[in-house]
């Protein structure tokens, strides 16, 4: 395999200019030379809103595609990613419980709530794909999408009884316009378990091989895969309380970067954090700039864009297979 | 010296592995022979700690392989079963690279950098080291996991049906690596065979099993025997002498 990494290089170029470009798009305006005149509000603007947007979108983006690649990894399975196995649902039943139970608990507590609820969703999905097949390659994502329906269904039957239908669709909807300065530190978290992830990387792609595989190599196997359920678990309660859900990007960056340079996680994960990041981005700058002085939730974009996206890998996939 | 004693492993109610109690020398080649359903992979997978048995010690090489550290086991000891099906897209090198994992911990030296090349060379595989595994065919494939667990360079090699799905150049080829290995190496391989003439040609010792019991182990004389193998596989079997060898003949 000839080295990535001037590729890598022009992609992390390529990211600097989007999050440079993220810094002055919206409604209120900042340019450099409103900047360099002093003007005070430009100044709130760019250091309260749009630079904590900006590393909100890159921490969550690569992050979240991270996650979306270690779960694939530990269920071997290319078509799984947090939002479409229960992790996602499970974090926010775990927020909707939290929310009723001690309504004024700080951001903390609610992450960590989120967080064991991911952990226990995402357990039992692991659990029952001991039963199933592996081979069956449908088969693996179908029980994640019908687990996630359930505890789906569970959340929103509490929140319907509990008058709190609304905020549970803020909280499912990824968006970033909330996103200021003092509310959106939790990410940090999401984007150091990424480094976590990185230092991991070989044992993640040895559980990918299989239990066989791992058992052989000398690693614990099952310890391998608590590891990796803890960073995705962990990942996904942080983005989802802060931003709530990004859909789709576990499931396309992941793949992309698996054709272009291959899964062994030591090589693709810098590109799975760069191009999940980009990926975010450009979405979030689209949806402010396509209906503006309005903005569209990136979460809504990202499901447009990622859907088609979607079934480009899939239909590409079998026709090469063919 | 890989020593079994006493291992039972039931499903159910039905016995897989019956009170197996067997020495395999040290160095050589050991085939494993046997009808499906004797219990021969079930074993493998006992003494490469992949299953645990309901009773009865494995040691290898005097390490109890329940007790000793994985990681340990893994510098002394690799396993390759039948049927890999990877859901991850590797390339021939990555693959070959990770056998090198117990001794490394994923910091690769320029030590292990020659292992590597040399298993990808020693299996053939060399014109195809950066290529993706799921752009090989079938043989390709399972000569990389060979030469995974050949790169893992282990004391014990334990190989599940290594000749699936293999042309006779490549499974010989294979054998061929399995005795230099053993011969020239110092290593003991151990090797589960459904073809009895390469159990026959290669072995210094075969084991056969039927009904999760050893029926018989001894040199490959003493078990390629026209009765022997017609009760063991249940089909009428000749023996013919051909040069220095024995054939089967079904």
């Amino acid at each position: 395999m000839k080295s990535t990494l001037p590729a890598l290089l022009l992609a992390g170029f390529i990211l600097l200019v989007l999050a440079v470009a993220s810094l002055f798009v919206g409604v209120s305006d900042v340019s450099l030379s409103s900047l360099m005149s002093g003007d005070a509000k430009s100044l709130q603007v760019l250091l309260v809103s749009r630079a904590p947007r900006t590393a909100a979108l890159i921490l969550a983006g690569s992050s979240m595609a991270i996650a979306g690649m270690i779960m694939q990894m530990l269920a071997r399975n290319r078509f799984v990613e947090p939002s479409t196995i229960g992790t996602v649902e499970s974090a926010s039943l775990g927020i909707l419980a939290i929310t009723v139970l001690a309504p004024g608990a700080p951001v903390i507590a609610k992450m960590i709530t989120a967080s064991v609820f991911a952990m226990a969703g995402t357990a039992i999905f692991l659990r029952i794909l001991k039963f199933v097949p592996l081979r069956s390659v449908l088969l693996v994502p179908l029980v994640g999408i019908m687990l996630s329906g359930i505890i789906g269904a569970i959340t929103t039957f509490f929140a319907y009884r509990l008058d709190l239908l609304q905020s549970l669709g803020a909280w499912m909807t990824g968006d970033f316009s909330v996103v200021l300065k003092g509310r959106y530190e939790l990410l940090w978290i999401a984007g150091a378990l990424g480094i976590a992830a990185y230092i991991a990387a070989d044992r993640f792609t040895v559980a990918g091989l299989g239990q066989h595989f791992t058992t052989n190599l000398g690693l614990n196997y099952r310890r391998v895969m608590l590891l990796g359920l803890t960073i995705v678990s962990l990942v996904t309660a942080s983005v989802v309380v802060t931003v709530g859900s990004v859909p789709f990007l576990g499931l396309i960056i992941p793949n992309v970067v698996a054709m272009m340079v291959g899964d062994n996680m030591r090589r693709s994960l810098p590109w799975v954090a760069i191009l999940g990041a980009g990926f975010v981005l450009v979405c979030d700058i689209f949806g402010r700039l396509i209906i503006r002085p309005y903005e569209m939730p990136i979460g809504a974009v990202m499901g447009v864009i990622g859907a088609f996206f979607f079934l480009y890998l899939l239909l590409r996939r079998t026709s090469r297979a063919a | 010296m890989i020593a079994v004693e006493k291992i039972t492993k039931t499903y159910g109610s039905s016995v897989v592995v019956d009170g197996v109690s067997i020495t395999l020398p040290k160095g050589g080649v050991t085939s494993i022979i046997g009808p499906n359903g004797a219990g021969k992979s079930t074993l493998l997978s006992m003494v490469g700690r992949f299953l645990s048995a309901d009773s009865g010690t494995i040691t290898v090489g005097g390490l109890d392989v329940t007790k000793t550290p994985s990681d340990e086991l893994a510098k002394r000891l690799a396993v390759l079963r039948q049927d890999n099906h990877l859901a991850v897209r590797l390339t021939v090198r990555d693959l070959v690279s990770f056998g090198r994992y117990p001794h490394s911990k994923g910091r690769y030296t320029v030590e292990d950098e020659r292992h590597v090349n040399e298993a990808i060379a020693m299996l053939g595989l060399s014109g195809l080291a950066d290529r993706f595994l799921d752009e090989l065919s079938g043989g390709q494939r399972q000569r990389a996991f060979v030469a995974m667990v050949i790169c893992q360079d282990t004391e014990y090699v334990l190989l599940d049906e290594p000749l699936n799905n293999l042309d006779i150049k490549h499974a010989v080829e294979i054998m061929r690596l399995v005795q230099q290995a053993a011969r020239r190496l110092n290593k003991t391989m151990v090797v589960v065979l459904h073809d009895i003439n390469m159990a026959s040609t290669f072995s210094d010792v075969i084991v056969a099993m039927k009904n999760g019991q050893i029926v018989a182990s001894g040199s490959p004389a003493e078990i390629i025997q026209p009765d022997l193998l017609s009760q063991i596989y249940e089909t009428e079997i000749k023996v013919v002498p051909v040069g220095s060898r024995l054939v089967a003949i079904y």
